[in-house]
């Protein structure tokens, strides 16, 4: 049990840093660097820097240092809790971020809780009445689901919201919520406006998780053991319900850590299209304006919280099935 | 009734009849006996074909240059095409005119069937090369040369903001959208190839760190990353040297599934004998990795491959929808679909959604066949 967990903890610290030099490396991405970046702002504002004083700068923040010291230098900023500084928004990189991340996590969240609560019941359901109407029919929906990117079926329901509603389905907060300070009514007014991105955003999730649950169940209801079980007198619903889903379960654990990049991903585009207030249309506009800090932490946030999720999924499964441990790998 | 050998009725002399025939069959005809009994992905497969004509004649099909822009028919409507005229056959599409409305400002059209612009087939049209080499004028479809009038003009789907004609631009973003994505799955396969072979061949302390690396890009969400690599091309870069950048980027999507499918490949093949028999004869590791174990799960690779597809091209048109992809004047189905990106545009003018439905229906053909390939690449295993 312990050396498995040292060992996910251990590559999960290596993934992790892995993002980190990923981050830095889209940093240093574009030419020129983060006090061209300064001096230009300063000259839109009318105040000229000279040579000198910008090469004092650079030697200031070590950027006439080798790669590898920068990096340190970065890295140790980011222990710290700095994440640097936002030029596009005039504002340090935290404050720019501050509750978007919390959504964006709040988003991912609630996605996996529908999907579960989506796709299980489905799963099993197909399985059970298997080329019945119903197990066709998610079959199809399934298929579609996989097969529509996020940002044309976010299109898609924003057409039909409209044309149908005569709604318009964007943000995440009524007006008069939007600025307010988080109270019980501004969390019922989130879950509301998060409805339709939830949705969206788990579609594909729902669509491969039924089709896992359905495949797994399918293997084991022709197992000798339900045969014995349905032999001996036991209500159906208790049979099935009892052991086979539990087996056919954990697959479904582990495929959340598999989901979650995708989600997040996923989260990102989705929420450019809905204007929805996650770090999304953050990291799009900081990437147009080439606002490298900005676009690098996000990137480092955004990475290393699926990693520690994925992370978190692997205790999970080893919870719910203790054989995986056992599993040399 | 064709003779399905495997789903025969088992009378005895047909029975040896059978094994006769699947006892010579080569390993391409088992393939594809197994592979039509799976009529999904047969229709699938069609569908996929029939995309890539369209991206081989993507001009012949075009009814108008697709960068022809003209600020006074922009956001046209698109116009029906009708085979009869009354009773008799004749086919045209209905003249459309359009007039600014005095109270939105918008420019107004509607569709009158009453003035008739013929069509025909075969007409001529702009001038532009055939598989890029025989210069030609000839279109698929256009207006009759002999009642051309200036003001005459034929939009099937429709005109998008700057007055380009939306059918000519999807079948030409078609083009490139399609073979992005070919070029895309070519790369991430060296790169599964190679990675999966030396993976799965040697095994041990390099099979572990592969692995170990192939877990780590699967686990950091790869849409920011990409974003942020692509975001960095300079802007002043030609549209062809972004499309081979984009190719780069969207290889590195997929190649993941593609290593760790080969490497399973090669971890069970390892031990067979004919790679033991080969490794005894003298043979060197190239020859047999090249030689004796690739060509025994070609099938699998086109199948992997297959499934890889749809998501490189959800990967370009994700990338290029955002604005960090493809730029205009290039056209795909990612640019394309960017004039749709807010609620006025979906409501007020619904056709730019157009682009939607092809890429949604060749992602679907796409999955089909490649499962329907996946289940026959093993004729065996039956």
């Amino acid at each position: 049990m312990l050396g498995y967990l040292t060992r996910r903890l251990f590559y999960a610290g290596l993934a992790i840093w892995a993002v980190t030099m990923i981050s830095f490396f889209i940093i240093n991405l574009p030419p020129g660097d983060y006090v061209t970046s300064y001096v230009a702002q300063l000259a839109i504002q009318g105040s000229i820097i000279q040579a000198d004083e910008a090469d004092n700068l650079r030697e200031f923040y070590g950027l006439d240092r080798p790669m590898y010291v920068q990096y340190a230098k970065w890295m140790n900023q980011i222990l710290h809790g700095n994440l640097g500084f936002s030029f596009e928004f005039g504002l340090p990189v935290n404050d720019v971020i501050g509750e978007r991340l919390l959504l964006t996590m709040i988003l991912a969240a609630g996605t996996i809780v529908f999907i579960w609560l989506v796709a299980i019941p489905i799963g099993i359901l197909s399985a059970v009445r298997q080329y019945s109407i119903w197990d066709h029919t998610f079959t199809f929906f399934g298929f579609v689901g996989l097969a529509v990117p996020d940002f044309l079926l976010a299109l898609v329901m924003m057409y039909f919201a409209f044309v149908m509603f005569d709604f318009s389905v964007g943000g995440l907060f009524s007006p008069e919520y939007v600025t307010a300070a988080w109270s019980f009514g501004r969390g019922v007014d989130l879950a509301q406006h998060m409805i339709i991105p939830i949705i969206i955003l788990g579609t594909a999730g729902t669509a491969s998780l039924i089709r896992i649950t359905r495949a797994n169940l399918l293997d084991e209801l022709r197992k000798p053991y339900v045969s014995t079980a349905r032999a001996k007198g036991l209500s159906e619903t208790r049979l099935i319900l009892k052991y086979p889903v539990r087996l056919a379960l954990n697959p479904a654990i582990s495929m959340t850590a598999y989901i979650l990049p995708f989600l997040v991903s996923g989260s990102i585009v989705v929420s450019v299209v809905l204007g929805l207030p996650t770090v999304g249309p953050i990291l799009l506009k900081a990437l147009v304006a080439q606002d490298m800090y900005l676009a690098g932490a996000i990137v480092f946030l955004i990475g290393s919280m699926t990693v520690v999720g994925t992370f978190l999924s692997d205790l999970l499964l080893v919870w719910a099935d203790p054989r995986v441990q056992f599993e040399g790998r | 009734m064709e003779m399905n050998p495997i789903e025969q009725e088992r009378s005895p002399d047909i029975e040896d009849f059978v094994e006769d025939r699947i006892s010579v069959a080569s390993q391409r005809q088992l393939i594809w006996w197994r592979f039509k009994r799976h009529k999904v992905a047969l229709v699938a497969t069609a569908i996929v074909l029939a995309f890539y004509v369209i991206v081989v004649f993507a001009d012949f099909l075009s009814t108008s240059d697709p960068s022809d822009s003209e600020a006074f028919r922009g956001l046209m409507p698109p116009q029906t095409v009708k085979v009869f005229d009354g009773w008799k056959p004749g086919l045209h599409v209905c003249a459309i005119s359009g007039e600014r409305s005095k109270i939105t400002f918008q420019k107004e059209y509607t569709l009158d069937c009453t003035e008739k612009i013929p069509v025909r087939l075969f007409a001529r049209g702009y001038q532009y090369k055939l598989f890029g080499v025989i210069p030609t004028d000839r279109h698929l479809l256009g207006m009759s040369d002999d009642t051309l009038r200036p003001e005459d003009h034929i939009y099937l789907l429709g005109t998008d903001k700057q007055g380009r004609d939306m059918y000519s631009r999807l079948l030409h973003g078609t083009r490139i959208s399609l073979t992005i994505g070919l070029f895309g799955v070519g790369m991430s396969i060296v790169l599964g190839i190679v990675l999966g072979a030396i993976s799965g061949f040697y095994g041990g302390l390099i099979d572990n760190l592969i692995q170990r690396l192939v877990e780590i890009v699967r686990s950091i969400p790869s849409i920011p990353l990409y974003m942020g690599i692509a975001a960095a091309f300079p802007s002043d870069w030609s549209i062809l040297k972004i499309y081979f950048a984009i190719t780069i980027i969207i290889s590195l999507f997929a190649w993941t599934d593609l290593a760790r499918v080969i490497r399973g490949r090669f971890l069970t093949m390892r031990d067979e004998d004919f790679v033991t028999a080969a490794m005894l004869s003298g043979a060197s590791q190239r020859r047999i990795i090249f030689r004796h174990m690739l060509p025994s799960f070609y099938s699998h690779i086109i199948a992997a491959a297959s499934l890889a597809l749809p998501f490189m091209i959800i990967a370009e048109t994700t990338l290029s929808f955002l604005g960090l992809g493809l730029r205009p004047p290039a056209i795909s189905w990612g640019t394309l679909l960017q004039d749709a990106q807010n609620v006025q545009t979906i409501a007020l003018t619904p056709w730019l959604m157009i682009p939607a439905i092809p890429v949604i229906l060749i992602i679907l053909a796409l999955n089909f066949m490649g499962d329907g390939l996946r289940d026959a690449a093993d004729p065996y295993s039956n």
